[in-house]
């Protein structure tokens, strides 16, 4: 077995595909099956190993001794007294941010589904913008023009804004997806034809067979919501702190156990999340694939 | 009868769209409108936008930001097309846990990546402790360059690999078979055949690579509030020197450059982009 300390391209071609399984099997794995192996399995160490360490490091004694320092919960305690707020905030920003965007965004993806076209594509265009810059500039932006106002800028609810232009645009793209591939005329005359209003066609019929984009875009946006900090950090303030701002703060000033364990804390909050994601996208994996 | 239902709807799919509308003009588009002024109004007036390339501090600033987002760019697709490339044309025990392990860091804040290094290189890292062990010297490189190289790589790799993935199965595995059997060398199966089919895909994973790296904030923030990429520019400039014009134009020629990179992305892969590191 080779070790891959310098990729060369002509190991990119693979070992047997599985279509051609029968021939391959019989001369067994070639070397450059094993040297991309161990090339891949180092690939996936350099993402998974820090995030093992971390999780060693929030639950021993002493880092620097190692585990053998003997397992705790004093550094997650300390977390729980230091930042419990950090964690009650992002939850119910995450929470205000879904809501948001569910009450705005399911609304005008229905639009666009339904008028198609040149304005439909400049306004997802703009929409998306507040993805494609950094959000540093729509941060600076918005302290430089509301900054001034005092009780709103002081408040949660000025994060909360900073949230849904950025989320907004996930969850339109993918409620979007899946109302572009309905026949969405089609469904609401029949509706209609039975006698349906607008607002019973809407909830009865549109959102429900829109539920997998909704409920795609709803996972995409609590999570954004919870993990963003670009923005953030500039909207906080001492009093409005989410879990990113909080890990930024105790990584810079705490001992590297405590950073450790509120780091188990955001993958704890993060993971289910993940796991939801990929199960939904498993699931569905066609209706969600995105227009083409 | 049938224009005034015509009508009826029009209005009320305007009414629908409203709240949106409101909410993104309000909340993004006046802001930014007010960033552009401001970002003409200090002592340099709109020549400010220029600083960028005029004043030697932004421009070196300019300067290390894009050579750092190439590199990262140019590394990630190497390696994140090797291993993309593997997963999707090979089964072997525990691939669809590799393949789940590896969209897990899709949802890290920059902030958290950035300890991610710290765990890896930093004082007490991994790293440290080995080369200690081994050589007696500890290497520690997460809070320079080298650490923000390695910071963008891991947020960059798991994007790219499920991109090169479902670039991947999309091949025509029948044109690799054709070259093959009229005696194209695997080397010549790649170069002409395989990358070809691959470029759009890599060339929209190597532009939303390079966007990410060139705003990531949080991850410079955790290591190194000292190294002069451009983000940590903008900030230092607007929370130490309140320098607000300054601050406003390079981060909207910042803004600009993202965007600009995304576009190519977009046009060349249609697909939904997100650059939320």
């Amino acid at each position: 077995m080779t070790t891959s300390s310098t990729p060369h391209p002509p190991r990119i071609r693979s070992a047997p595909s599985p279509r051609s399984r029968g021939e391959g099997r019989d001369e067994g794995h070639s070397r450059r099956f094993y040297a991309q192996l161990a090339f891949t399995v180092l690939v996936c160490a350099f993402l998974v190993v820090p995030v093992v360490l971390s999780v060693l490091a929030g639950l021993s004694q002493n880092f620097f001794v190692g585990v053998k320092s003997g397992l705790t919960l004093r550094w997650v305690g300390q977390v729980w007294s230091l930042y419990s707020g950090t964690i009650f905030l992002s939850l119910a920003l995450a929470l205000e941010c879904l809501a948001a965007t569910l009450v705005l965004g399911v609304p005008i993806a229905y639009v666009l589904a339904r008028r198609p076209g040149r304005m439909a594509r400049l306004f997802e265009e703009l929409l998306v913008l507040p993805v494609a810059v950094p959000g540093l500039a729509t941060a600076l932006a918005l302290i430089l023009l509301y900054g001034g106002w005092r009780g709103f800028r002081a408040s949660s609810l000025f994060i909360l804004v900073g949230h849904v232009v950025f989320t907004l645009p996930f969850m339109v793209r993918s409620v979007l997806a899946v109302m572009a591939a309905m026949d969405l005329v089609t469904l609401e005359e029949a509706a209609a034809s039975l006698g349906a209003g607008f607002f019973k066609r809407f909830f009865g019929v549109i959102v429900p067979n829109a539920r997998y984009g909704i409920l795609a875009g709803a996972l995409m946006v609590v999570t954004l919501s919870v993990g963003e900090f670009n923005i953030t950090w500039m909207l906080h303030t001492p009093l409005t702190k989410t879990i990113p701002v909080g890990l930024a703060d105790a990584y810079a000033s705490l001992r590297l156990e405590i950073g450790s364990a509120y780091t188990i804390v955001f993958f704890v909050m993060i993971v289910p999340l993940l796991v939801a994601m990929q199960w939904l996208s498993r699931e569905r994996a066609p209706a969600l694939a995105g227009r083409k | 009868m049938m224009r005034s239902a015509g009508a009826r709807e029009n209005l009320l799919l305007a009414l629908l769209a409203l709240p949106a509308m409101i909410v993104f003009a309000a909340f993004w588009l006046l802001p930014m409108a007010r960033l552009v002024s401001v970002g003409a109004s200090g002592p340099r007036g709109p020549a400010a936008y220029l600083a960028i390339v005029t004043d030697a501090n932004y421009f070196a600033s300019l300067v290390s930001t894009v050579t750092l987002s190439i590199g990262v760019t140019l590394a990630t697709l190497v390696v994140a097309g090797i291993a993309g490339m593997f997963l999707q044309r090979n089964d072997f025990p525990g691939r669809a846990i590799v393949v789940s392990l590896l969209t897990f860091p899709l949802a890290f804040p920059g902030v958290v990546i950035g300890f991610m290094v710290i765990m890896l290189a930093g004082r007490q890292g991994l790293i440290g402790t080995v080369t200690d062990a081994l050589f007696g010297s500890k290497l520690v490189f997460a809070y320079s360059i080298a650490g923000l190289f390695a910071g963008y790589l891991y947020f960059s790799i798991p994007r790219v690999i499920l991109t090169v993935m479902a670039a991947v199965e999309k091949l025509d595995r029948a044109l690799e078979e054709a070259a093959r059997s009229l005696g194209a060398t695997p080397w010549q199966v790649l170069r002409d055949v395989v990358l070809p089919g691959l470029r759009p895909a890599l060339i929209s994973a190597g532009a939303i690579c390079f966007a990410t790296s060139m705003g990531a904030f949080g991850t410079a923030f955790t290591l190194a509030t000292n190294i002069n990429v451009l983000p940590i520019t903008i900030y230092t400039e607007f929370t130490n020197y309140a320098n607000f014009s300054i601050a406003a134009a390079l981060s909207l020629v910042l803004g600009v450059i993202t965007w600009a990179a995304l576009a190519v992305a977009r046009t060349l892969a249609g697909s939904t982009v997100a650059a939320a590191a």
